[in-house]
């Protein structure tokens, strides 16, 4: 029986707060692969991006961080992942795809010196393809020069691969259309389909909160205790 | 359609929008959810037992949602007139003692996709007391449902009048456009428009039951559109297969067999 390759999927964004929306993402990607037969998805991996993005409303990361935990408690396979958080500057997307590629090679045995006696070579143990996870509105912003430098599109696209997940209403094949870069690899793009209209975004989240509307089932509710603890969202727009 | 329960789309999709009432303004005490009974007949509708365990687990910490067994419970399938009479008339019971205070509304959620809250504490003391102190019950409902009020013998006339008229409506629609079109294309609704509050859903969350069960006769995860006690309940007893969403095909539904039978006497 051919053996599937083994994928990580890692998530990039400000997670402002987590909702249930993100966390669909990795259960429709992850069924999604294993659909095709080829894929063997391992790992999930979040990474709240840092606090020197100057993204409007953003609260501190280690709120936003201490959110994915509480939200990821009953996940067996996704974690959060600090490291792009703490970093002194902000971080772009294609380093921490490289960080977290470069971690996942630390982390497998090593096949060398096993068996200095032993006539045939082992055989290195298979490498795990780390994938970017998103929404088909971040897929969008790949076409905009101001985001994003081509060569690291490239390098996304070329040497991890993409899983971009969609709702009905959205064609990012057309944005692919669009894009030469991702025309080029679109066989490293792989679009997965969320059957349910999920319209929770972090935003309307905040702004809910704001005007003090209840938000509760479209975030975990240890998330939601964590937000009414700590007071967070309930200033006016640009405050966090 | 009016009276479908099925627990997995219940208030784990709900959320809070401030109803704003005109001149009014309530206070929601209590929510209740409804559980139909098996003899309604739909298709794919599992047994009431279960349905009552998962809405019990999925408001298990909730402070003001509740389930109530009593519909199911029934020999037969029970109008929801009918239900909302009798959670009016067990309100009034538990009220003789209660102290007299604004005027509160608990709701009997039918189909309840969302649940729903509105804590006015802070604003006008002075409010306009009809009936000072008791809480009166009002019917939480999609846009379906209101919409199925024009389906032939599905429902009795002089019920819709009472839901429609004594009770009250509350409508979470996403597009409050095709609710208000509807409401003044029809006579009926349009004579008791008072008493029909649209709330506007500002955050779309189309989570239907009928996408769960597909979903998971697919094999696909349902993570996170349910809570998690739901889930591992569903997954615990197998509930939904192919199988299943046989059940009560062909069977004409509850309601209408009662009203057509009427008819032809």
């Amino acid at each position: 029986m051919k053996s599937r390759i083994p994928v990580v999927l890692l998530a990039c964004g400000s997670f402002n707060p987590i909702t249930n929306m993100h966390l669909r993402l990795f259960e429709v990607a992850r069924d999604h692969l294993h659909q095709t037969g080829i894929y063997q998805v391992v790992r999930g991996i979040i990474s709240p991006v840092n606090d020197k993005y100057w993204k409007k409303d953003l609260v501190a990361a280690k709120h936003r961080v201490a959110m994915v935990r509480l939200a990821l408690q009953t996940s067996d396979w996704v974690r959060v992942d600090p490291w792009e958080s703490e970093q002194d500057q902000w971080v772009e997307t294609v380093k921490v795809l490289r960080y977290h590629h470069s971690t996942l090679l630390r982390s497998l045995p090593s096949a060398e010196g096993s068996d200095p006696g032993q006539a045939l070579p082992v055989a290195p143990a298979v490498v795990p393809e780390l994938k970017l996870l998103c929404g088909a509105d971040v897929l969008r912003t790949f076409l905009s020069p101001q985001l994003w430098k081509d060569k690291h599109v490239q390098e996304i696209v070329e040497r991890f691969g993409l899983v971009c997940v969609s709702r009905a209403g959205h064609d990012p094949q057309r944005d692919i259309e669009a894009s030469p870069i991702l025309r080029r690899f679109q066989r490293n793009i792989h679009l997965a389909r969320e059957p349910v209209l999920n319209e929770v975004s972090a935003t309307a989240v905040r702004q809910a909160l704001r005007q003090g509307h209840s938000v509760q089932y479209l975030l975990p509710d240890p998330v939601l205790a964590y937000i009414r603890e700590q007071g967070l969202y309930l200033g006016p727009p640009g405050s966090p | 359609m009016c009276k479908l329960q099925r627990p997995s789309n219940l208030p784990a999709r709900g959320f809070g929008v401030t109803v704003f009432l005109c001149k009014r303004k309530y206070r929601v005490i209590k929510g209740i959810i409804s559980p139909v009974n098996d003899a309604y007949r739909k298709k794919g509708l599992i047994s009431a037992h279960h349905r009552v365990i998962m809405a019990e687990l999925a408001t298990k910490n909730s402070q003001w949602l509740e389930v109530d067994t009593w519909e199911s419970l029934q020999k037969e399938w029970t109008e929801t007139a009918t239900v909302l009479r009798h959670h009016q008339e067990k309100l009034e019971a538990g009220r003789h003692d209660a102290p007299q205070d604004s005027p509160v509304l608990e709701r009997p959620g039918r189909k309840r996709k969302r649940a729903e809250q509105r804590q006015d504490f802070s604003q006008k003391k002075s409010v306009e007391k009809k009936t000072a102190g008791v809480p009166k019950v009002k019917l939480l409902c999609g846009a379906d449902l209101l919409e199925s009020f024009s389906v032939p013998n599905l429902w009795k006339g002089e019920d819709v009048a009472q839901i429609l008229g004594h009770y009250g409506l509350v409508c979470i629609t996403r597009t409050g456009n095709d609710a208000q079109k509807f409401i003044y294309e029809s006579d009926l609704l349009w004579q008791h428009q008072d008493n029909i509050h649209l709330v506007h859903e500002w955050i779309t969350n189309d989570i239907s039951s009928t996408k769960i069960r597909q979903a998971l006769r697919r094999g696909q995860s349902i993570r996170y559109l349910v809570p998690d006690l739901v889930l591992e309940y569903i997954e615990k007893h197998q509930l939904y297969s192919s199988e299943s969403e046989e059940r009560n095909a062909g069977v004409t539904l509850a309601p209408l067999r009662k009203n057509t039978a009427q008819l032809s006497l």
